[in-house]
């Protein structure tokens, strides 16, 4: 079966061609790919491994005889080109790819070759690194992407599906924009708004609702590797949570792209850098780091050098530059070199190597800036006042000693006062002056007030700190490390450079900083960034990006099948001045956007992997989607945005195996137990282990595609998981306190709160048939029902203890479905 | 059979009917054989296997091998006196960066034992009786010197976060023959002395290696898994009637969006339901006879390391690929030799009686076991009573699957500091591991980040010598 399955994709693939008889055989779209993952290991980039000294990556190369005289391509005629004859012969010690390497060409394959070296063997640039230029729209067919993705369609002679219904719409629509289920009212308003724009309607309102960003947030935060703690050994908490409320902020300001970026990379380096500015260059901080004793620092400025760059190539332009840690990229242009000199931006990030996480800056919001303000004035005044000597104060100071020495105190400054005032040295009279001020009963309120500020001065600073980028002139030094060995120091010192491969701006008589980094990646010539993040985008609200290989768009990284569709994208983002918000409500008012994700055996025929966009692809929520809909839907969700990092309920013990110092986790208490999921402190040595069941990464490195599983552990989770278990009792309780009616009536409630649609009747029977069973048990067993009455929150009082957990079984099963789960 | 026989006969022919099929059920948690060929990724073994799963004792914290495995008397002579310039100059040194270098020596006696006579610490009396199963490599390196890096290093063959464990890599190539646990189980003990040494659940990951494939930790307290017994109040029998009610739920809405998504998240529901028992079943030692417990000389639910290698042996019955049990506090900076007997006396009767127990039951042959640390110690002194980190040179134990026993192989210089005979890094021995159970470590890749990623990296070579 799995044979049909890829011939299928590849008579697909082959499609065009075929309807087209003129149409020839693209580098890009079909040479390059097999070139790369079959030849360019030993005939590419990478001189240290080439052989036979044939290149095949660039045309000249490929196209100059060898010493024996041949040529591997010869344009027009496969039968002179060496390439076909290697590829072609069945002697096993002349064959190419060789049998030792473990690949192998298909006869199709090799018929593409020769059919390209045949029609001229043409190369191009790589796609994506060619510059992003806009392909004409025909402004007559429609939504662009309708358009763009009506061509191919038209081409390959695909439909697409029906429109999806408006409940599904309106499901998928709070699922993607606000991660959170959908309102039964919401829904059947939507369902019943008559006006020609509802649908828009309802995108503008959910896009200006403060939920957007913290779904947006959740996206972003996977990219730049935000968590709660330092990573390596110790894993010690960091204070960091500022910059995510920060992103939460950004995307709901709809602060632009370009600045954000900016923001990341060198926040702290624009001129009179504002809090937010510097919160946004947490970014540089976000890395694993560590405070193990004998941990080399050298070792350690190298580790922390390359996880920045690594970071810079994944976030912004999808590249794979760890490869070039090394040696020269094996596929890509990325020279060592280039790695090493991307290092050199961050050299001038100031940090100890080996320690634990530093405080941060205070981050305040308005209320606690005017307050900080406030106290910061009052603090001047008392302790001008305090500074302050009255005329008399010899006087005083006398009056005071004397009562000290007649009480026969017998603090060590005491005996300063049997001398005479005329006779005391400066320094004397000066610790006489200290000793009043500090104990003298008459200035005892003043000392009190200033105490008190000066807490309520620490108290401000310490609430809401954030690590952010220093930057210091006194520069590390950056050097080549051959083999990426951080002791062998015979490579070049390296300067900051941009790329040699990529367009980029000339700078003169000054080494690039990191500002100039960023504006290099959000710059209109760069050829990845808009591409990069437009896939991104799509991913999101299509399931699949445009490209699958989020995190590649290098020559590695698959070409997708639409390229107009997201070159016109990435020009549009750059178009409309990086305005993400733009650019998501472009994606999801789409028709391809609204169409079902239902599938057809004809559908899954002719476009088996929706890369055609014939259809809405369907995918379980993320993880902390999953536990917004679960407490969302049981209504114990408290809606604040941002602040600490929150601990939902965790299996005790989870945490043994952390030390330096040992720690416990203490669940969250009051409404701090029942925030988004992505407000979890994030341990990155031991995830909330609900969120890891669920996909969430450890974030120890940057993650561009968040992985989608289907196991048992989500089973149990979904089940056994404290949080779920009280959110399935929450909502028993508020369908036996709020819905009249019988059995029935009570299930066509439920399904109408969490699945936004009525029962069929045979999921009425099969939670009817599971209620009565259960009422009838728990009835007889009131222990255990009074076991179920106790999780989390108490219930309000007056249920009956029987009834409650004979419909939490019910709550269970409908919080536990598939349907539940999914955005379709 | 299946607790669900007409929910899932029902889904699984539908789904057939839409193209989907035995692929989208397998593998649920690396483990549900298809049928013929491997559960794994690969079709075949890529040559005929010697061991069907690894047991691997990963000794944390880093076990001196110069009071346990390598004994060097020259250290002994040269004690106090300073280690020679052209041996440590330009290394990689840890805690003891900007300090004197001098010699230590010892802290304990070494003993040939069995017939092979191989020679190690007299504290390990017990493993001395099953001497002639071992094949001892002496010539270990690792890159790593820091605890957290050279976990990584052994458990990934890289020090970046993200990448597969050994487990993940095993099951994803192999699958599991475990029907109702996970393909890949981990398991942690400590003792007594020692820091206890952090170790983080990223050991065990699957990186970029698809979810399932990711180590299971089975915990000493609490619920052996994560989630695994139902909340208070529900009785097994009612957790099953959820579960049932669920399944029949999702099939229906099957029906109705062809998703196959649903077969799977209904067969993970069975699978999870069947874990709640076949996870207890696995940990009542009632069944175990005295004999045994005698040999490992544990207690149920102990905790200790030996009853760790008892579940060992118990998971490895029920066909879990790949078991790893983590043995803390062998960072012994201060008092080493304390610490050494401590560990000594921990895991010498433990590993006997696994591989004794093993033997008993024709399981040794096919099982392979690997004993060993992220790194060994200095043949230095550090504040004159313990040792640093070292990772130059140090000492790793092969038993069974495939392996000759009774041989040593490779050597550190005379006072332990390179392996200079034979030298073996880790992916040598992730290659030689892979190899064992029938896997050609360059052949069993991943696409990730546009490369087909391995195990051994670009490296590994396998070690022939110590092949059966």
């Amino acid at each position: 079966m799995q044979f049909t399955w890829s011939l299928m994709v590849f008579t697909l693939a082959l499609a065009p061609l075929q309807a087209g008889t003129a149409q020839k055989i693209s580098y890009n779209r079909h040479i390059r790919p097999l070139l790369s993952d079959q030849c360019f290991t030993c005939h590419g980039p990478d001189a240290t491994k080439r052989k036979a000294k044939l290149r095949l990556d660039q045309r000249e190369e490929a196209l100059k005889p060898a010493k024996s005289g041949e040529r591997a391509i010869v344009p027009g005629d496969p039968k002179q080109s060496a390439l076909v004859q290697r590829i072609q012969t069945t002697d096993k010690s002349d064959q190419m790819p060789p049998s030792e390497s473990h690949k192998s060409l298909t006869e199709e394959q090799k018929a593409m070759l020769v059919q390209w070296i045949a029609e001229g063997a043409e190369y191009q640039a790589h796609w994506a690194y060619l510059p992003v230029a806009k392909p004409p729209l025909d402004a007559s067919a429609g939504h662009p992407i309708d358009a763009l993705v009506g061509v191919r369609q038209k081409e390959l002679g695909l439909h697409p599906a029906a429109q999806a219904d408006r409940r599904t719409l309106a499901r998928r629509l709070y699922a993607d924009l606000h991660g959170l289920p959908a309102p039964p009212a919401a829904v059947e308003a939507f369902q019943q708004d008559q006006a020609p724009d509802a649908y828009e309607k309802l995108v503008d309102r959910l896009l200006g609702e403060p939920a957007y960003g913290e779904r947006m947030a959740v996206w972003w935060l996977d990219l730049v590797r935000y968590a709660d703690s330092a990573g390596y050994h110790s894993d010690k908490g960091r204070n960091v949570s500022p910059f995510r409320d920060y992103v939460i902020s950004a995307f709901n300001k709809n602060k632009p792209f370009d600045q954000m970026t900016i923001e990341h990379l060198a926040g702290d380096l624009l001129p009179n850098a504002s809090v937010e500015q510097r919160v946004g260059s947490c970014f540089n901080k976000l890395l694993l780091t560590t405070d193990e004793g004998g941990a080399q620092a050298k070792d350690y400025e190298a580790r922390y050098m390359e996880d920045r760059v690594r970071a810079v190539g994944t976030v912004w332009v999808a590249q794979t530059w760890l490869c070039a840690q090394c040696h020269d990229h094996k596929f890509d242009p990325t020279l060592s070199k280039d790695f090493y000199a991307m290092g050199a931006f961050f050299a001038d990030i100031d940090e100890p190597i080996i320690a634990a996480p530093d405080a941060g800056i205070p981050v305040l919001n308005e209320a606690m800036q005017q307050a900080a303000a406030t106290v910061q004035a009052q603090l001047l005044t008392a302790q001008q006042t305090y500074d302050q000597n009255p005329p008399d104060i010899l006087q005083r100071i006398d009056a005071w000693g004397k009562t000290q020495l007649d009480a026969g105190a017998k603090d060590a400054w005491v005996k300063g006062f049997e001398k005479p005032a005329a006779q005391r040295s400066e320094a004397e009279a000066k610790q006489l002056l200290d000793a009043y001020k500090a104990h003298a009963p008459e200035l005892a309120d003043l000392r009190k007030t200033l105490d008190e500020l000066k807490a309520k001065q620490k108290a401000l600073t310490e609430t809401n700190p954030c690590i952010v980028t220093r930057s210091t002139a006194n520069k590390k030094t950056v050097r080549v490390l051959p083999r990426g060995d951080f002791q062998n120091e015979s490579g070049a010192v390296v300067t900051a450079a941009l790329p040699s491969y990529l367009p980029k701006p000339t700078i003169e008589g000054r080494e690039p900083n990191r500002l100039d980094l960023a504006q290099w990646v959000i710059s209109r010539d760069n050829p990845l960034t808009a591409r990069v993040l437009v896939n991104r985008l799509w991913k999101l609200f299509y399931g699949v990006g445009l490209s699958k290989t989020q995190e590649d768009f290098g020559l590695q990284g698959e070409m997708p099948a639409n390229t107009e569709l997201l070159d016109w994208l990435a020009a549009e983002m750059m178009d409309r001045k990086w305005d993400v918000k733009a650019m998501v409500r472009l994606m999801v008012t789409s028709r391809t956007y609204q169409l079902t994700s239902e599938v057809t055996p004809e559908m899954l025929a002719r476009d088996p992997e929706n890369r055609e966009l014939t259809r809405q692809c369907r995918f379980r929520l993320d993880a902390e989607f999953v536990r917004d809909f679960e407490l969302g839907t049981s209504g114990l969700l408290v809606r604040t945005i941002g602040g600490p990092s929150v601990k939902p309920y965790q299996p005790d013990g989870y945490w043994e195996n952390l030390n330096f110092p040992t720690r416990t986790w203490d669940a969250s208490t009051g409404d701090a137990q029942y925030r988004r999921g992505l407000y979890t402190w994030w341990q990155r040595m031991f995830l909330h282990p609900s969120l890891l069941a669920f996909d969430a990464p450890s974030r120890e490195e940057c993650t561009a595609d968040r992985a989608r599983s289907n196991i048992p552990q989500q089973a149990l989770a979904l089940l056994n998981d404290p949080s779920f278990v009280e959110a399935a009792k929450a909502m028993a309780a508020r369908l036996l306190s709020e819905v009249p009616g019988d059995d029935s009536a009570r299930i066509t409630w439920l399904l109408r709160e969490t699945l936004q649609r009525p029962p069929t009747a045979a999921e009425r029977g099969t939670l009817l048939a599971l209620l009565e069973n259960h009422r009838a048990q728990f009835k007889t067993d009131a222990a255990a029902a009074a076991a179920i009455a106790k999780a989390g929150r108490p219930a309000p009082a007056g249920l009956d203890p029987a009834e409650l957990a004979a419909w939490s079984s019910i709550t269970r099963v409908v919080l536990n479905l598939h349907e539940f789960i999914t955005r379709s | 059979m299946s607790p669900f026989p007409n929910i899932h006969r029902r889904a699984f022919l539908k789904q057939a009917s839409y193209g989907f099929g035995a692929a989208a059920l397998a593998n649920l948690l690396g483990n549900d054989a298809s049928a013929g060929g491997l559960p794994g990724t690969l079709a075949a073994p890529h040559h005929a296997p010697r061991a069907k799963r690894v047991i691997f004792l990963s000794m944390a914290g880093g076990p001196s091998h110069l009071e346990t495995f390598d004994y060097k008397p020259l250290l002994e002579k040269m004690h106090g006196k300073p280690m020679p310039d052209s041996l440590t100059k330009g290394q990689q040194i840890a805690q003891l960066q900007g300090q004197p270098l001098n010699c230590f020596a010892p802290q304990h006696g070494f003993q040939k034992y069995g017939k092979c006579g191989h020679e190690f610490s007299s504290l390990l009396p017990l493993l001395g009786t099953v001497a002639d199963e071992l094949c001892i490599i002496r010539s270990v390196s690792s890159d790593a010197i820091n605890h957290d890096p050279a976990h990584m290093f052994m458990n990934t063959g890289s020090q970046i976060a993200g990448r597969p464990s050994m487990g993940a890599w095993t099951t994803y190539g192999l699958g599991s023959e475990a029907q109702t646990l996970p393909g890949f189980v981990v398991l942690t003990s400590s003792g007594r002395g020692g820091q206890n040494q952090p170790i983080a659940a990223r050991q065990w990951a699957s990186g970029f290696l698809p979810s399932r494939y990711q180590g299971v930790h089975l915990r000493g307290t609490g619920d052996p898994v994560m989630y695994l017994n139902p909340p208070p109040g529900t009785s097994p029998d009612r957790q099953h009637d959820v579960v049932n009610a669920i399944n029949a739920l999702n099939a229906e809405h099957d029906a109705l969006v062809h998703d196959p998504e649903i077969s799977t998240r209904i067969a993970q529901y069975e699978m999870a339901f069947k874990m709640q028992s076949s996870v207890p079943e696995l940990m009542d030692l009632a069944k175990e006879p005295a004999s045994v417990m005698a040999l490992y000389g544990c207690k149920p639910g102990d905790g200790s390391f030996a009853y760790n290698c008892l579940m060992a042996r118990r998971l490895a019955e029920r066909g879990v690929r790949f078991i790893q049990l983590y043995h803390k506090d062998w960072d012994h900076h201060g008092d080493i030799k304390q610490g050494i007997s401590f560990k000594a006396e921990e895991i010498d009767r433990a590993c006997m009686a696994l591989l004794t127990d093993l033997k008993q039951r024709g399981m040794l042959q096919d099982t392979l076991v690997i004993w060993g640390g992220e790194f060994g110690r200095t043949p230095m002194s550090q504040g004159g009573n313990g040792r640093d980190h070292h990772n130059k040179g140090f000492s790793v134990w092969m038993a069974g699957g495939g392996v000759r026993p009774g041989i040593s192989h490779g050597a550190t210089d005379e006072f332990g500091y390179h392996a200079v005979q034979d030298p073996v890094d880790v992916h040598d021995l992730h290659a030689t591991m892979q190899h064992l159970l029938g896997i050609d470590h360059t052949r069993l890749t991943y696409r990730f980040q546009g490369r087909d990623y391995r195990l051994t990296d670009i490296k590994g070579k396998v070690i022939t010598p110590i092949l059966a």
